[in-house]
């Protein structure tokens, strides 16, 4: 374990941002924080969690993926992939940790997306563990642990220090390169932090919400459950929370025409909206309930019943905080969920 | 308030005069309210709300509800009857099939605003005669009222009902407010500098379409940046640019109809002020056309939609410099 203390943080972000680029959460005007470009001054947000998820940096919104340039009948392919530096990311909580994870198994498994395996290998996560979890997280009900998260280097926030915990070689070889800010600390230096946030953890409002009813026994029952219609009918379809959601994967594939070639880019798509998986004949889920449904399904029944149990929700809360109408994954494991999550 | 709203959806649902109630459903939280449509008194005594925390405009949903069997009770506020008049006009809102039981509002809560004050993990608002006492996990804070009510409310057009079958409580009054402020300090910007303010805040879009699906004055069957025949269906933007047209075109499009309910800025998950868009077409109307407020009635057409001799010519965007 190592240590720095935080009147010194710039000195290290300064370390870090010497070899490669560092982002991490800054403080904006509305108090809200958003990963951002390390620079001097910068205005570190190291309490909450960011309005966006972490996923862009492995799967950005938008993406180039092959130009083509067309010259009468000839048509060239041209890479426009963007070139991918080593680049660092600070403050990841547990739960966004969890969710590349998440990703891996959608982006890693055969075939390999290698757009997003390019941009993993590259980047080297440091976590931050939660010093002030808020009312809407509930990362505990699907296994995460936020005084402790998974990342390649684990950061925990004392009262006048920040521990690094190096966990694997990623993070071995970031925490040498910066040696020199760094001092030594007890491997148990950060227990106190720990005790103190999984006090908290154990307060939360949402501490209790279970999964036992999504255990993929009853597909069909689930599916057909008539509650959906209620949970649904004031779903603006939006895709506010397809956006913001650590997890949500999904994507679509267009061409634009530059009028002398083809630009070949991916963009997140969202269950949410009417012209989603638009097939030749139609589309397949035609109402709302439906689309509505798929997202739910997805994130409770079908992903883990394809990944080995493991959900496809991390429990950040962003849904919570976000959703137009206040609709979220949340209260619809409360209504699905049976007697448990009452 | 509440109770009064609930009991009088009981007695028109029992009556036969609706056989569903468009209102608000309580969430997890306090502030986690949700629109819902209830169709039995055991549903209305189980989780009907109606509080500080009820901020959606309900108009909209009636453009499907009125569309159903049977007529619909819906609760409206002063500012949403402004979007239902509207709707009407547009011939989007059956209004046969609606009855509309007028509400007051004082100001609703952005719980934002709580947050922005630095305050996390709420837990319990407790509303008292003018504040409210905000409980977290981590400490105790007393609000004054107006510190944590929401910017529009702040600057509150009307508090008057400009339709409604009955009303609950005292009618208010139109209002003077300054709600054109922001707009001003934008007009009096160097082009370079308002070009500037509306880069930086557009270019934090999402596109998750929430101000578009949100907005009663946007209801389009099919949107034409949904439909993948339009040619400019976009999910994704090509350049940074294109952000800003989608907001552009909007705004255009919502001219002269936007009654300025402000939901598009409420819903904003990146908090873009869309509503100043809004309210700069809204300004230039005033300006050019006379005072003009969409929603007030269910008849006039508005100026833009409709001829007379005095129109300005398009001569005035020359004239008051806009072309520069």
């Amino acid at each position: 374990m190592k240590k720095i203390s935080l009147s010194n943080l710039d000195a290290f972000f300064a370390e870090i941002a010497k070899n490669q680029k560092l982002y991490l959460p800054v403080e904006q005007e509305d108090k809200t924080s958003r990963y951002e470009e390390w620079e001097a001054g910068a205005k570190v947000s190291l309490l909450g969690n960011t309005v966006r998820s972490a996923k862009d940096f492995f799967f950005p919104q938008t993406e180039n993926m092959v130009d083509f340039k067309v010259e009468g009948k000839n048509i060239e392919i041209v890479e426009s992939r963007s070139e991918v530096e080593d680049f660092v990311v600070f403050g990841v909580r547990g739960c966004d940790v969890r969710s590349f994870g998440i990703l891996d198994k959608v982006f890693l498994s055969d075939p390999v997306d290698t757009y997003y395996k390019n941009r993993r290998e590259h980047g080297t996560i440091v976590s931050l563990a939660c010093n002030r979890p808020t009312e809407s997280c509930f990362c505990q009900t699907f296994g995460v642990d936020a005084s402790e998260p998974e990342g390649d280097v684990v950061c925990f926030m004392g009262d006048e220090e920040l521990f690094l915990d190096a966990k694997t070689e990623k993070g071995e070889k970031l925490v040498a390169a910066i040696a020199g800010v760094l001092a030594d600390a007890d491997a148990n230096a950060a227990d106190p932090v720990k005790a103190q946030i999984k006090e908290v953890l154990a307060k939360l409002p949402l501490k209790d919400l279970t999964t036992d009813k999504f255990d993929g026994k009853d597909l069909m029952e689930t599916f057909n459950d008539p509650k959906w219609a209620e949970l649904s009918q004031s779903c603006l379809a939006c895709g506010t929370c397809t956006f913001v959601c650590p997890t949500c994967q999904c994507y679509d594939i267009r061409d634009y025409d530059t009028g002398h070639g083809v630009k070949r880019f991916r963009c997140w798509d969202s269950c949410m909206y009417s012209d989603f998986t638009l097939m030749a004949h139609g589309n397949n889920r035609n109402s709302q309930l439906e689309r509505f449904r798929q997202r739910f399904m997805h994130k409770l029944i079908y992903f883990p019943q394809n990944n080995n149990g493991e959900y496809g929700c991390v429990g950040c809360g962003r849904c919570l905080a976000r959703c137009p109408i206040s609709m979220n994954i949340v209260k619809v494991m409360k209504a699905l969920g049976g007697k448990e999550n009452e | 308030m509440q109770g009064v709203m609930k009991e009088r959806a009981v007695a028109l649902l029992s009556d036969g005069t609706v056989n569903r109630v468009l209102g608000w459903k309580t969430g997890e939280f306090d502030y986690d309210i949700t629109p819902a449509v209830f169709q039995s008194k055991e549903e209305l005594e189980a989780d009907f709300v109606y509080d500080d925390f009820c901020v959606n405009n309900l108009s909209k949903y009636l453009i499907k509800e009125s569309r159903k069997e049977g007529k619909i009770l819906v609760f409206l506020k002063p500012c949403d009857t402004y979007s239902f008049n509207q709707l009407v006009l547009e011939n989007r809102i059956w209004k046969d099939n609606v009855y509309v039981i007028g509400i007051p509002c004082e100001g609703k809560v952005d719980v934002n605003k709580i947050r922005e004050s630095g305050l996390d993990g709420i837990v319990k608002v407790t509303p008292a005669t003018d504040s409210y006492e905000v409980e977290t996990l981590y400490e105790t804070k007393t609000f004054a009222k107006e510190e944590i009510t929401a910017e529009r409310c702040l600057n509150c057009k009307s508090k008057k009902h400009v339709v409604y079958d009955e009303l609950i409580g005292e009618d208010g009054d139109v209002l003077e407010t300054n709600r054109f402020d922001q707009v001003a300090e934008l007009e009096a910007m160097s082009s370079e500098e308002r070009f500037a303010f509306w880069r930086k805040e557009l270019s934090k879009c999402i596109r998750c379409n929430a101000c578009r699906n949100v907005c009663p004055a946007c209801s389009c069957e099919k949107c034409v940046f949904d439909n993948p025949n339009s040619g400019v269906a976009q999910k994704a933007a090509a350049d940074s640019f294109e952000e800003n047209m989608f907001h552009i075109i909007r705004a255009f499009h919502v001219a002269g109809r936007c009654t300025d309910c402000g939901e598009c800025s409420r819903v904003c998950p990146q908090n873009i002020p869309l509503h100043l868009l809004n309210r700069k077409f809204i300004k230039d109307i005033n300006e050019l056309y006379g005072d003009f407020q969409a929603g007030a009635d269910s008849t006039t057409p508005g100026p833009l939609t409709a001829y007379t001799q005095d129109d300005v010519e398009p001569s005035i965007v020359h004239e008051r410099g806009g072309a520069q």
